[in-house]
């Protein structure tokens, strides 16, 4: 086989050290502190006095190669040659010479580029993909997405919130990103049972998987055709059963919804918690989803309101309470709120201290 | 009359537009013009028109490349085949325009130019190429120094911080690590022969900037053992610029601080180590000298019975190269998990099943306070008969 190209495999990702710019290779585990200069710029001061200004941008997330090309000019212009991204999905621009500050600035302003996105701020939102690539997206993640920024522009460039507020979209139950664990969330949920395509489950689906993926069970084998039957009453539509089976179809856009989490966190300060479901139904109403934008508004303008200094959306609503919560948003409280699934009962109230609204 | 009437809505509003971004590329080339039809499609049937799944990859690997067809018939999508592939980040998503600029070149000649930075996991997201450009597409990405993530049921594309590249907090080089394990489980990344997805991430500090603790099966934490450090001459001057250095201690968690004006006194064996003294004065609080990382296990979302935190399952370890104890951790976990998990139940289902008492022993881990919030108010324990033989 000689003269033939050998096939490689497993390079794994680009080396760090190549990647890195030469200042922070240089200072490498030798910073000293860092400072708040403007919303989205932040000054990291290494042990021996070198400055780095760190210039925060938000992107589409989303994009062309074009607008990638467009992002490696300004870097080569402004932070030589070299570019972060951020675990939400911001680019960072490294600049080692202050001067270069005002010229950047500028070119993101141009280019229309919000910069911004640190301390007490609305963070980049996180969200899936959506009907662009997805088979099991309910809503349009990127949409709403775009849609709320339009709304909340200004809380990303400013960082007097009462504290930092990030926001994450799951196109469906799949939740990839952190809606189970973030200040405010909208999932994608359906709200009827899926509908049996006995043809496809016999074919292409592996009955014991297909069982065992509902968590409620109600999904039982039916051996006579090679497929299952779905308990009606006691399916949830989490939609797990479409994932392992194209024939479990789930969709059904007249139906299909939107939920709104509040109040969880991921990280810092103290320990993380979940979002909470504060509305069961919201319309999937693309291109602008009108009614989760304002659905988001106002828990954030009543948090705003509200909250103390440092305080999270979820440190607020524990220290007001959850009935407080409630009547201060207006939202309607139902059933849906109190939890049935497996672990319900440690978030039952077990004292007869609350407040009556 | 435009043929995106709903997408172009989109196009509207200060915030930088993801419709005008796939429009440059529509405009350029007819397979991401279908692509963006499709999708102003779904926009008017409030449906996804992606079929279910389809299996599609590059030779010798199992991952890395999800297989999408459309399910629209051939006159209103001409073009079927959208395959999406995960390329696998340089660490803490630093990157050279350099690099940025050949993978830009490469996907140019093969796929739709979409690009999503990032995918939630952490790849670079290359959205949409047809199943005859996958192969060659992946062979060129090699060829300049990139490869393939995970997808499907094998150990994820890891995520790490930016750690030691720019912050003062970092407990561990979160950096040099993620290489490290991803070059080290790259078989595992590549080849998908588990029960489920595994995912790694690795942060610096207890701030947790990549949410390792809620959104990964195994979550490496940089922390410390020792006191924070305190450099009173900078309290002092935060004081001066009128920073309420009161309030701050006040906010302590555990009231381990404590400010009479002149010096800010931490009780070191009541500090938690929550980061918000740190994080509220830079300048004059840094972590410990004895530093390593917390492992915290069972990160996950919803599905299946319900979302996961993290849980400790050991409080403190050493983390410097080679990383060798953290390996061979991670092998015994994904061993015991690959042996006992029912198909597609993640490590935190798993131990959830089985219990920790089950999971502790087969990993070789000792019980400790710092693993749990409260002991338990059942009197449902076990005992093995080796416990009753003993004096």
């Amino acid at each position: 086989m000689s003269g033939e190209k050998k096939y490689i495999t497993d390079v794994g990702p680009p080396h760090y050290k190549d990647m890195v710019h030469p200042v922070l290779l240089k200072n490498y585990g030798k910073w000293r502190y860092h400072e708040y200069v403007a919303p989205g710029i932040i000054k990291h001061v290494s042990l021996n006095g070198e400055e780095v200004y760190m210039v925060r941008a938000a992107i589409p997330k989303i994009v062309s190669i074009y607008f990638v090309r467009e992002l490696c000019d300004i870097a080569d212009r402004y932070s030589d040659g070299y570019v972060k991204f951020t675990s939400r999905h911001n680019v960072e621009f490294i600049v080692t010479d202050k001067n270069k500050l005002e010229g950047l600035l500028k070119e993101l302003k141009e280019k229309g580029l919000p910069v911004g996105g640190t301390g007490r701020s609305l963070k980049a939102i996180i969200h899936t993909q959506g009907w662009v690539h997805c088979h099991t997206a309910v809503i349009d993640a990127p949409g709403l997405a775009k849609a709320l920024y339009d709304e909340l522009y200004e809380y990303f460039t400013r960082d007097d919130l009462p504290g930092k507020l990030k926001i994450a979209i799951a196109c469906c139950l799949n939740m990839c990103g952190a809606v189970h664990c973030s200040d405010l969330a909208f999932v994608g949920m359906h709200r009827k049972p899926p509908i049996v395509n006995d043809d496809i489950v016999s074919r292409l689906c592996e009955i014991p998987t297909l069982v065992a993926s509902c968590p409620t069970a109600a999904i039982r084998p039916a051996p006579e055709k090679k497929s299952v039957i779905v308990n009606e009453e006691r399916c949830m539509y989490c939609g797990n059963c479409y994932t392992v089976c194209p024939g479990m179809f789930i969709h059904n856009p007249k139906y299909d919804c939107i939920s709104m989490w509040v109040g969880g966190k991921a990280n810092a300060g103290g320990p993380p918690d979940f979002s909470r479901l504060a509305i069961p139904y919201l319309p999937n109403n693309p291109p602008r989803f009108p009614e989760a934008v304002q659905a988001a508004k106002n828990v954030i303008e009543t948090w705003i309101k509200h909250a103390k200094p440092g305080e999270r959306i979820g440190d607020w609503i524990k220290r007001i309470g959850w009935e407080r919560f409630f009547t201060l948003t207006g939202i309607p409280f139902t059933d849906k709120h109190i939890d049935d699934f497996i672990f319900s009962v440690p978030t039952f109230r077990t004292t007869t201290n609350f407040k009556w609204k | 009359m435009s043929e995106t009437p709903l997408l172009d809505e989109l196009e509207k509003g200060p915030w930088p537009s993801f419709v005008k971004e796939m429009k440059r590329m529509a405009a350029v080339k007819p397979y991401a013009k279908n692509v963006l039809l499709q999708l102003e499609r779904s926009y008017r049937d409030k449906i996804t028109h992606w079929k279910h799944g389809g299996i599609v990859g590059v030779r010798g690997y199992g991952g890395g490349v999800i297989g999408r067809y459309s399910d629209l018939p051939p006159e209103e999508m001409p073009t079927p085949e959208v395959h999406t592939l995960r390329v696998a980040q340089p660490a803490g998503w630093f990157y050279s325009t350099k690099a940025l600029r050949k993978l830009c070149d490469v996907w140019e000649k093969y796929g739709t130019g979409f690009i999503n930075l990032h995918g939630s996991t952490g790849d670079i997201i290359l959205l949409g190429a047809p199943t005859a450009n996958l192969q060659p597409c992946f062979e060129e990405l090699v060829s300049i120094g990139f490869d393939l993530g995970g997808s499907g049921s094998d150990v994820r594309s890891l995520s790490c911080c930016g750690g030691p590249a720019f912050c003062q907090w970092s407990c561990i080089d979160t950096l040099d690590m993620y290489h490290d394990l991803t070059m080290e489980f790259q078989d595992e990344i590549h080849r998908p022969r588990f029960p489920y997805k595994f995912k790694i991430k690795i942060s610096g500090c207890p701030n947790d900037c990549v949410a390792a603790l809620a959104r990964a099966d195994l979550a490496i934490i940089g922390t410390w053992k020792d006191s924070i450090k305190i450099d009173q001459e900078a309290v002092r001057e935060y004081a001066k610029q009128g920073v309420n250095i009161s309030k701050i201690a006040a906010r302590c968690p555990t009231q381990a601080l404590e400010w009479d004006g002149k010096e800010l006194k931490v009780v070191p064996e009541d500090c938690v180590r929550c980061m918000l003294c740190l994080s509220a004065l830079p300048k004059a609080i840094l972590p410990g000298d004895e530093k390593g990382a917390t492992i915290l296990l069972g990160g996950k979302a919803t599905i299946l019975q319900g979302a996961f935190l993290g849980w400790v399952i050991v409080p403190f370890i050493k983390a410097d190269k080679p990383y060798t104890e953290i390996k061979e951790l991670i092998r015994k976990i994904l061993d015991w998990w690959d042996e006992n998990a029912r198909t597609r139940e993640r490590i935190g289902e798993l131990v959830y099943r089985l219990g920790m008492r089950t999971f502790l022993k087969a990993i070789g881990l000792p019980p400790v306070p710092q693993m749990i919030y409260v002991p338990r108010a059942n009197p449902y324990y076990f005992w093995s008969p080796e416990e009753l033989e003993e004096k």
